[in-house]
């Protein structure tokens, strides 16, 4: 069996943690350097850093950030946000990334996720993307930040990324995003039922039952949070019980002293 | 007492991670790039990203094939992760087949994909799966000496060692219907097909163990 994974999403507005609703109206949540920390101690399987406004100003301002948690937060770190050339992926990757979230960039040239996959391997290449409903059905994926139409279908988007090389799929609802109602279980459920690699779920996780929904209903295989942790609306142990509650395999976090550099025997001995 | 590493750079992949967690653990860590280093090495961590092929005809291209296969015949702690892992086996079979150092009896294979009509599950396998020990194994004295049963590890691979001897494998990850080979083990020689560097608190305790051997 595999368990759950449970994300945070932490969004960056360099030097600040944000977050808004809808991608939209952000606030500032504080220093993103705490809270990254505070999720690891806490448990996270993984953390995501979204540079909110890289794409718009095409730059990117996560390796600072990069560089301190990588020294100091030993779980997957994914970086995204404003990465349009194979050398912005080598920058993050080389300032302490596992994976780089891709959006804009692939819309524009799909062949982009091939060649990231092929460089650096498809477990560090995850299609990020931003979905939102059109009134006719179905969805459309948004770029920038969710802000501009690309006018294509994200349920086959995300099929032709996953065939181009992708090796994991961020899906994230830009009309739940920041509202706390809940996750777009359709949307997800039809990502993740046409590719057959890993979907995260990302956009209105508000409550326990919304995680379990996520993963029963939308088959996600991660479940990310953001709103909900920030605030602290919700404790990460909390969501894991409830979900463990109703058989939901999700990681059983090892209680154990976390080692240090000065008294690594505390944990050696 | 400074525990010295040597971290293998052949240009696969990112080593910032595992060098800031065997830092972190308490390591002297040194970047190695020659054969002559390797031949010296007191203790070897290889990693490992990719494809298997390109990994090992890198190696073979910078001339430090040889030099592994080597440092493999001596009883000095090796640790290879994920490729780094599946390289220490004979052969694999990604993307034709590709010679391993041949250090633990196996081979590497892709995991089979969800059988029509069972239960669905995606390839790569990506994300924290508990660590079980096989039947008769002793975890006491290795690198998982700290870890208990049930403890979860990262992992993301598509690929998995299938050793030959029920003894070379230490601990193993139940992944829906297929049994993964998480620790391969040959005295003082391991491979963890997870990412230690990655696996939080149970992970360091590992790199931990590993730096102390």
């Amino acid at each position: 069996m595999s368990n759950v994974r449970l994300i945070a999403r932490l969004d960056i507005k360099a030097p600040y943690l944000i977050k808004g609703v809808n991608l939209e109206g952000v606030r500032k949540v504080g220093d993103p350097r705490e809270f990254a920390r505070r999720y690891y101690d806490e448990g996270i399987d993984e953390i995501i850093y979204m540079d909110a406004v890289a794409s718009l100003y095409q730059r990117n301002t996560l390796e600072d950030l990069l560089a301190y948690t990588a020294d100091r937060v030993f779980v997957p770190i994914t970086a995204g946000g404003g990465v349009r050339t194979l050398a912005d992926v080598e920058g993050l990757l080389r300032k302490g990334a596992d994976k780089i979230a891709v959006n804009t960039a692939a819309i524009r040239r799909p062949e982009f996720i091939a060649e990231v996959a092929r460089r650096f391997g498809s477990q560090c290449m995850v299609l990020s993307i931003e979905a939102k409903r059109r009134p006719t059905g179905g969805w459309e994926a948004y770029t920038d930040n969710g802000r501009e139409h690309s006018g294509v279908d994200a349920v086959q988007w995300a099929r032709r990324g996953a065939e181009l090389g992708a090796g994991e799929i961020l899906v994230t609802s830009v009309d739940q995003e920041g509202t706390r109602r809940g996750f777009d279980l359709e949307l997800s459920r039809q990502i993740a039922d046409a590719v057959s690699i890993p979907v995260m779920l990302s956009g209105g996780m508000g409550s326990g039952e919304h995680a379990i929904r996520a993963v029963r209903d939308g088959r996600a295989n991660a479940v990310v949070m953001a709103d909900v942790l920030h605030y602290r609306r919700l404790a990460l142990d909390d969501v894991r019980r409830e979900m463990g509650a109703v058989e939901i395999p999700v990681r059983r976090v090892a209680k154990r002293a976390v080692v240090q550099p000065d008294d690594q025997r505390a944990v050696g001995g | 007492m400074t525990h010295q590493v040597s971290l293998l750079d052949y240009g696969i992949g990112n080593l910032r991670s595992v060098h800031a967690a065997l830092a972190h653990v308490g390591a002297g860590v040194e970047i190695v790039r020659q054969e002559a280093e390797i031949a010296r090495a007191e203790r070897l961590v290889v990693p490992g990203v990719g494809a298997f092929g390109d990994c090992v005809d890198t190696l073979e291209t910078l001339g430090l094939f040889g030099a592994l296969e080597r440092f493999l015949m001596t009883d000095r702690p090796f640790l290879g992760i994920c490729v780094g892992m599946q390289m220490m086996v004979d052969y694999s079979e990604e993307f034709g087949r590709h010679k391993g150092l041949g250090a633990i009896r196996g081979v590497v294979r892709r995991i089979p994909d969800a059988p029509v009509g069972g239960p669905a599950y995606k390839v790569p396998h990506v994300g924290w799966t508990p660590l079980r020990r096989p039947e008769g194994a002793d975890w006491r004295g290795t690198i998982l000496h700290d870890c208990s049963e049930d403890e979860s590890v990262y992992f993301v691979h598509s690929y998995a060692v299938v050793p030959e001897r029920a003894a070379s494998s230490l601990a193993e990850a139940d992944y829906h219907s297929n049994r993964i080979a998480a620790v391969i083990h040959d005295r003082n020689h391991y491979g963890c097909q997870f990412h230690p560097e990655k696996s939080g608190s149970s992970g360091l305790s590992i790199l931990s163990r590993f730096v102390s051997l």
